[in-house]
């Protein structure tokens, strides 16, 4: 190889983990040949979306830049800035589709619920690191408000899935740093007990996607619509699938949102079962690398954050497949690194750049 | 990094014990994935596979019919008609050049349609249909209904298009429908209204067309369809019919429309004819027009670019857009307003040596006459239209009071009228011209003002307006276009009560010396004498005529050496019969010369047929 390449090389790929980095680009490709059949060939949308690709790759390289505790020296003041803005919203936001979740800050609008996915466990990261040397339950418990504040204005917008999200990513940091499962088991319950009054004060659409999955027949034209359309494309692409392009559902407006939320049925129906496998299959490795990198993770911040980045993706994956194949109510999550949408992009970007920030400072007591 | 503690090596493998308990999680959380779509994709896989590819159900909207727009003797204006479209399914032809070839020996198919049918297959998806010839003309279709049997893949369609079969008579006051725009559909969005456009493919984009575009645009209905793999219908199951779009009457007389546009004979300029006693706009001519049938489907960038580009803007609705100076038809406003705010007593006579000077000053504000017009009392002023005796009136009245009078009579503001794009003129006082051009106000700019030039302007809508509430003897009806709304469903009429948007109370006398000068503007000696002469009714009026550029101190201006452009236009305002006006009317003839003789006989030959009903024998005459 020409050695200026090579330097080249080996200059961009330092701060990177290329095990993950390849099985990160595995799934991007997956995702835009998939996106090439959701959005019927148009090849206006699809170097868009590459476009999109190519800067969530910066953010990842610029932030695997920074060393982990100079990422932890941001937590607070995004964690701070994030609830600013969640604030600007309730009070300032746009409505779209009856939900107030954008704000507009001079020539565009932004979604600060995209920063706080990313701020929270970074926040609850940094608060236990602080105070590792003795954590007692007041500091996870002052560690649950911290999850607490963001979850519930995101709640008030409403947006169910992202509050969810966030809820998980905090979850994960609190979950490694040892909370004790009597604890969790406690808070399961009291979660279970918490239903009737969450249902009472859902608004109606979110009650209708619940009952809606519980049976999907019942409002075959309304809420059930993308349930059913889904399941049949998912179920009548079979064992192999009915091949790049030729899904019928997708390509006769059956399927909905087919490009952004419901692009897993596209793949499904057009790659079977057989590409399902393998599709689900690089989402579990990507998810197990991330759990290695945390493993190895230097110092307690880096391995809450690396732990939390990787059960988050493990939870956005899950979430969105099992929203597309039946079995989890419809809420508004893409499937990361495959749905069309540059923000949701950026975000997997930013958060893959941390883990590699930490796998590159990683300790070496256990490397493998 | 220190790792000594047995406290820290705890947590460590606390922590680690835990990465482990979340990876078995994962995996037992991915395999529940698994396993459902083992069984969506194997199990269940004939019952989804027979779901997809067998019939299943879509919804297919059909477009309601958008409401008639009649004139308010019910002549359509506006309708809709069935346009038949070939379209083939790309999918199911074997070898689409032969089928074309084929085609083109049963429809006419020039290389222009196979272009944009190519054009329009490149654009396509992959189950779409594609239009190969729209506007098939009845022959075709019959040609086409006996072949069908040979053509497989092949089908003929209906589509709804809104038609205006006046051509160009009253496009301004029409408008158009369009094609909905992304513009167009953020708008909706913003409003809400996106839902009641499902299977609605054109929207109001001007004119009545844009105002009344809810009473009109009715309910699509929709089909439930079986269809089969390839999304073609098998058969309807289920039908909820459109509701189509109510019947709006407009205010508009046609044939008074027509003899007001053909009275223009190829010149441009504006007319608007206005019922008195109720606000309706009986004419509302704007010369040249266009022909809003091209922008229908969509205009073609060449028709387009030939409208807008045109010197004589045939898209410009110009008796509300355009904004002239009013010049002399101000004067039986500025008289009234002599006698309502004392300034001048009718009686009182001046000299008018043909020019008037400000005192301390030797600029000459010339009278049209240079000779002068001698004595000259409020009466004869108007009759003669006398610029000195309005020079030196406006200098006595003061701006303020002039400005504040005209205000009454609506100059400076909107009309109301109940179309889009309406321009206010300008009142100008002595705070607009500090706003405007952060200078003051001198004496020269109140005497050029009161024969309505320097910065006075109005549209004819303003002046047609300003002509009825005067016929109205103070008492003003908004101007509108539309008399009522029939409702489809109901067969109920709603309509457009006419109620007094507010009365001005003038001295009896005075109002009566005003009206008495305007009849005295059409008898012998008058300005527009020659085009009443002969009329079994009386008509009240007054001549204008404004300045385009400016003369020079001791020059002459002489219509001959002048190029056309450049030469005044001509202004005409009337209402009749004097006594119980029902018809007031305000005519601009852009760069048409004098008011009396290029105006005028515009106004005669609608007034004639409104009162009368008399129609014009010859072609309009072209003022020389």
């Amino acid at each position: 190889m020409n050695p200026w390449l090579l330097r080249l090389w080996r200059f961009l790929a330092r701060p990177l983990d290329l095990h993950l980095l390849a099985l990160l680009g595995l799934l991007s490709l997956i995702g835009l040949v998939t996106l090439y059949s959701a959005i019927d060939e148009s090849m206006t949308r699809w170097s868009g979306q590459l476009l999109n690709y190519g800067a969530a790759l910066l953010c990842m390289w610029l932030v695997a830049q920074i060393s982990p505790a100079r990422i932890a020296s941001l937590a607070v003041p995004l964690y701070v800035l994030g609830l600013l803005l969640l604030v600007g919203v309730a009070l300032n936001g746009d409505v779209v589709n009856g939900a107030r979740r954008w704000l507009h800050i001079g020539v565009t609008r932004i979604q600060p619920s995209e920063l706080v996915k990313l701020a929270t466990p970074m926040m609850i990261a940094w608060y236990l690191h602080r105070h590792q040397e003795l954590l007692k339950p007041v500091h996870f418990l002052t560690a649950t408000l911290l999850l607490i504040a963001p979850l519930a204005l995101v709640l008030r917008q409403p947006d169910l899935g992202t509050a969810m999200l966030i809820g998980a990513g905090g979850f994960y940091v609190l979950f490694l740093a040892g909370l004790r499962y009597r604890v969790i088991t406690l808070l399961m319950l009291l979660a279970v007990a918490a239903l009737p009054v969450l249902w009472s004060s859902m608004h109606d659409y979110q009650r209708r996607r619940v009952l809606t999955l519980l049976d999907p027949s019942q409002d075959p034209l309304g809420a059930g619509y993308h349930t059913i359309q889904a399941m049949i494309a998912v179920g009548s692409g079979g064992f192999t699938g009915k091949g790049w392009t030729n899904g019928t559902q997708s390509h006769l407006d059956f399927l909905p949102e087919r490009h952004t939320d419901f692009i897993f049925a596209v793949f499904a129906e057009e790659f079977g079962m057989l590409g399902a496998g393998v599709m689900i299959g690089v989402i579990i490795a990507i998810v197990l690398r991330g759990l290695r990198i945390a493993s190895h993770a230097n110092g307690l911040f880096a391995r809450l954050m690396a732990g939390s980045l990787a059960l988050s993706f493990f939870t956005y994956a899950f979430v969105n497949i099992g929203m597309v194949i039946g079995i989890l109510p419809v809420v508004g999550v893409p499937l990361p690194l495959v749905s069309y949408g540059g923000t949701s992009l950026v975000t997997m970007g930013l958060g893959f750049g941390i883990l590699m920030s930490i796998h590159r400072h990683r300790s070496n007591l256990h490397a493998a | 990094m220190k790792l000594t503690t047995r406290e820290e090596l705890d947590d460590t493998e606390k922590y680690q014990a835990r990465l482990q308990v979340a990876a078995v999680f994962i995996i037992a959380a991915f395999g529940v994935l698994l396993a459902r779509l083992l069984v969506l994709q194997t199990v269940q896989y004939e019952y989804y596979h027979t779901l997809a590819e067998s019939n299943r159900i879509s919804l297919v909207p059909s477009p309601p019919n958008r409401g008639l727009i009649t004139d308010r003797n019910g002549v359509v204006l506006a309708e809709n008609r069935a346009v038949y479209t070939l379209e083939v399914y790309p999918k199911d032809i074997a070898d689409l050049k032969s089928t074309l070839r084929e085609l083109g020996g049963v429809i006419d198919l020039n290389d222009a349609d196979l272009r944009r049918f190519d054009k329009r297959l490149r654009e396509s998806r992959k189950f779409d249909r594609v239009a190969v010839k729209s506007f098939l003309s009845d022959a075709e279709v019959a040609r086409f209904a006996a072949a069908k049997y040979r053509f497989a893949g092949v089908e003929l369609t209906t589509r709804l298009f809104r038609s205006y079969p006046m051509g160009t008579t009253a496009a301004h006051v029409l408008g158009h429908v369009g094609r909905i725009s992304p513009r167009d559909k953020a708008a909706l969005e913003a409003r809400g209204e996106t839902p009641a456009y499902l299977g609605i493919e054109s929207i109001g984009k001007d004119g009545v067309e844009k105002t009344y575009e809810a009473e009109l645009r009715g309910v699509a209905g929709y089909a439930e369809v079986e269809t089969d793999a390839a999304g073609r219908g098998i058969r309807t199951l289920s039908q909820t019919a459109s509701t189509p779009g109510n019947r709006l009457r407009l205010a508009l007389d046609i044939q008074l429309q027509k003899i007001g546009e053909e009275a223009f004979a190829g010149r441009r300029g504006a007319a608007v004819a206005i019922e008195p006693a109720t606000g309706d706009i009986l004419a509302l001519v704007s010369q040249p027009s266009f022909d809003p049938n091209a922008f229908v489907d969509g205009i073609d960038p060449a028709t387009w670019r030939q409208l807008n580009d045109s010197r004589d803007r045939p898209l410009t609705n110009r008796p509300l857009r355009g904004a002239y100076p009013p010049g002399s038809t101000i004067k039986p406003f500025m008289a009234l307003a002599a006698l309502e705010t004392g300034t001048r007593p009718a009686e009182r006579s001046i000299f008018d040596p043909g020019y008037y000077t400000l005192p301390g000053q030797a600029h000459h504000y010339r009278c049209w006459k240079s000779e002068g017009h001698g004595a000259v009392d409020l009466h004869r002023s108007v009759v003669v239209s006398c610029d000195t005796y309005y020079y030196g009136l406006a200098v006595e009245m003061g701006i303020e009071r002039m400005h504040d009078f005209l205000a009454r009579f609506n100059f400076g503001k909107v009309s109301g009228i109940d179309i889009e794009g309406e321009r206010s003129g300008l009142n100008p006082n002595e705070a607009w011209k500090r706003a405007r051009f952060k200078d003051k106000w001198y004496a020269g700019d109140t005497v050029s003002a009161g024969i309505g030039q320097g910065y006075v302007l109005a549209t004819p809508m303003q002046l047609a307006y300003a002509t009825a509430v005067m016929a109205n003897r103070g008492t003003a009806f908004r101007p509108h276009l539309a008399k009522e709304v029939v409702d489809i469903q109901s067969g109920k009429l709603r309509r457009v009560q006419p109620k007094p948007e507010y009365t001005m109370h003038f001295d009896e006398g005075n109002l009566e010396r005003v009206l008495d000068a305007m009849v005295g503007v059409t008898q012998p000696g008058g300005t527009a004498s020659q085009a009443a002469a002969g009329a079994p009714y009386r008509i009240a009026g007054k001549t204008g005529t404004a300045q385009v550029i400016g003369i020079k101190q001791g020059q002459k201006y002489r219509e001959s050496e002048i190029d056309e452009r450049y030469r005044d236009h001509a202004w005409f305002i009337a209402f009749a019969p004097a006594e119980a006006p029902r018809i007031a009317l305000a005519i601009l003839v852009e760069n048409g010369g004098h008011g009396g003789s290029a105006a005028a006989p515009v106004a005669r030959k609608m007034m004639d047929y409104w009162l009368l009903g008399k129609m014009p024998d010859a072609p309009a005459e072209v003022a020389q």
